[in-house]
């Protein structure tokens, strides 16, 4: 399992996502410590392609041995790409939660959003 | 005083923490649930040996003249045909039926037999023990204080134990006093994980002594978590999922661990059961496809969820659930409501997972 990180260059949301903010796009996942509480992850559920996302409304699941977890979007928009390779390799969103652990992309409908999220600092800040 | 929330710590704690253990709040204690991941520790323990502190758990001594002749009126199971030095599992029921606990029981002497309870029905175990032992020549004492408990498990834990004891170990289903690593204590051949190995009493003072030989010696720490998961595997009970008060051994599957002809407190119930059959069963199933159930999910014919859980040896949702009598053979389909999405399941013998040959 990878070592606790939180990259400079995300934005967080309190329930423990992370958003990578591409001019209109965002790629979403959840953060190191979300995905060690949760343990190693067996199961993930991913939206449709087309879907809408809201903010702070589960948009997925993620399921380890132990647990159930929603999935909190950090930011609202349309679901553009899912990562089809955590289908086969769930463990990939422990091992590489920013990386190849990523859960989906979406085209972002309100980029004001953003403004309300947290940066690396200010969300370690609220971890214990 | 110190509040009552607080959590008790079994006598390893300092050896859990250094490890890394995620500590989680169970039944009162502050008990390890995983130490490197649930997934590596099952499988370590199907494969190899794992070591869990289970300290957590009670006991209770009962001893006297009067202790068979006691034990024979609460525990279900025909504890005359418990020899000394011999293992026996029963369920403790009211007289209704319903289930108060599921036990191990370990005759240690002629008229002296330890009862090991879970951790969270102990003192309630101990006071209906307590009120129903005044017509007997018998004391029944707590013992939880006296007490650390080690299980050691997998295909390997015998051969492990034995290096660092001073004599044979006990057959399975069976008890002696050994020296391991050098402190005196009570080794049982028994385990709640599907696997050979043996389970340990001893002092609490002693424990991480123990288990520090017993790690070093190879044996993987193996928290509750993987507790949980290797005894689903094998459709082992886990009190407060698939039995309760509200439940009785014969829908439970435990209708072999009752001897109502020994007239225990509940046989009579138990006898009506039998006859006439109950309307629900508990039943072992397995998630065809995505998705894992969980205790407290509906089964959508009627029934319910108890346990269930991700298989690290089959690598699929599994679980135990109460259904309808009239559709519980193996073979038979469920639709299981998990989380709003309908899953489908099919009935399994039990175990669900077995060694291979």
């Amino acid at each position: 399992m990878a070592d606790p990180s939180y990259p400079d260059d995300l934005k967080y949301h309190s329930e423990h996502d992370w958003a990578r903010i591409d001019g209109d796009s965002a790629t979403f996942g959840i953060t190191w410590y979300a995905q060690d509480a949760l343990g190693e992850v067996v199961f993930f559920d991913p939206p449709q392609v087309g879907s809408q996302v809201s903010k702070d409304q589960a948009y997925t699941e993620v399921e380890s041995v132990k647990a159930v977890s929603d999935v909190i979007a950090p930011l609202s928009g349309e679901v553009t790409e899912v990562n089809d390779a955590l289908g086969d390799k769930p463990e990939t969103i422990n091992e590489d939660p920013y990386g190849e652990g990523w859960l989906v992309k979406v085209k972002l409908s309100d980029l004001t959003e953003v403004d309300s999220l947290m940066d690396s600092t200010e969300y370690q800040a609220t971890l214990d | 005083m110190s509040s009552t929330t607080e959590l008790r710590r079994t006598p390893l704690y300092d050896r859990h923490a250094a490890a890394g253990a995620k500590l989680v709040p169970f039944a009162g204690w502050e008990m390890p649930v995983q130490y490197g991941g649930i997934r590596e520790e099952h499988i370590a323990v199907r494969t190899g040996v794992g070591i869990f502190d289970v300290s957590h758990m009670g006991q209770v001594l009962t001893r006297g003249p009067g202790a068979l002749d006691f034990l024979q009126r609460t525990l279900s199971n025909d504890v005359r045909r418990l020899p000394e030095g011999g293992a026996q599992y029963s369920v403790l029921c009211r007289e209704d039926g319903g289930v108060l606990d599921d036990l191990f029981t370990y005759r240690l002497a002629e008229c002296e037999y330890l009862t090991v309870t879970n951790a969270s029905n102990h003192e309630s175990d101990l006071a209906w023990l307590q009120s129903h032992a005044g017509e007997f020549d018998v004391d029944v004492l707590d013992r939880a204080g006296d007490f650390a408990m080690l299980a050691v498990q997998g295909p390997n834990a015998r051969a492990l134990v034995q290096r660092l004891t001073d004599g044979s170990l006990p057959s399975r289903f069976h008890v002696c006093l050994r020296a391991v690593a050098g402190v005196p204590m009570l080794v049982c051949g028994t385990g709640y994980t599907g696997e050979d190995g043996v389970e340990l009493m001893l002092d609490p003072e002693h424990a991480p002594t123990v288990w520090d030989a017993i790690v070093q010696a190879g044996a993987t720490p193996v928290g509750l978590g993987a507790r949980d998961t290797l005894r689903m595997e094998v459709c082992f009970h886990l009190y407060g999922n698939d039995l309760s008060e509200d439940r009785g051994p014969i829908e439970a599957g435990l209708g072999w661990c009752c001897k109502e002809d020994t007239g225990f407190i509940g046989s009579e119930a138990v006898a009506a059961a039998r006859a006439s059959g109950t309307s629900e069963k508990l039943v072992p199933f397995v998630i065809e496809g995505q998705g894992i159930a969980r205790q407290g999910n509906p089964v959508l014919a009627g029934g319910e969820v108890t346990s269930g859980t991700f298989s690290p040896c089959l690598e699929r949702g599994i679980g135990m659930a109460y259904v309808s009598s009239a559709r519980a053979e193996p073979g038979t389909h469920l639709e299981i409501d998990v989380r709003g999405r309908t899953r489908r399941a099919v009935i399994e013998r039990k175990p669900l997972y077995r060694k291979e040959a």
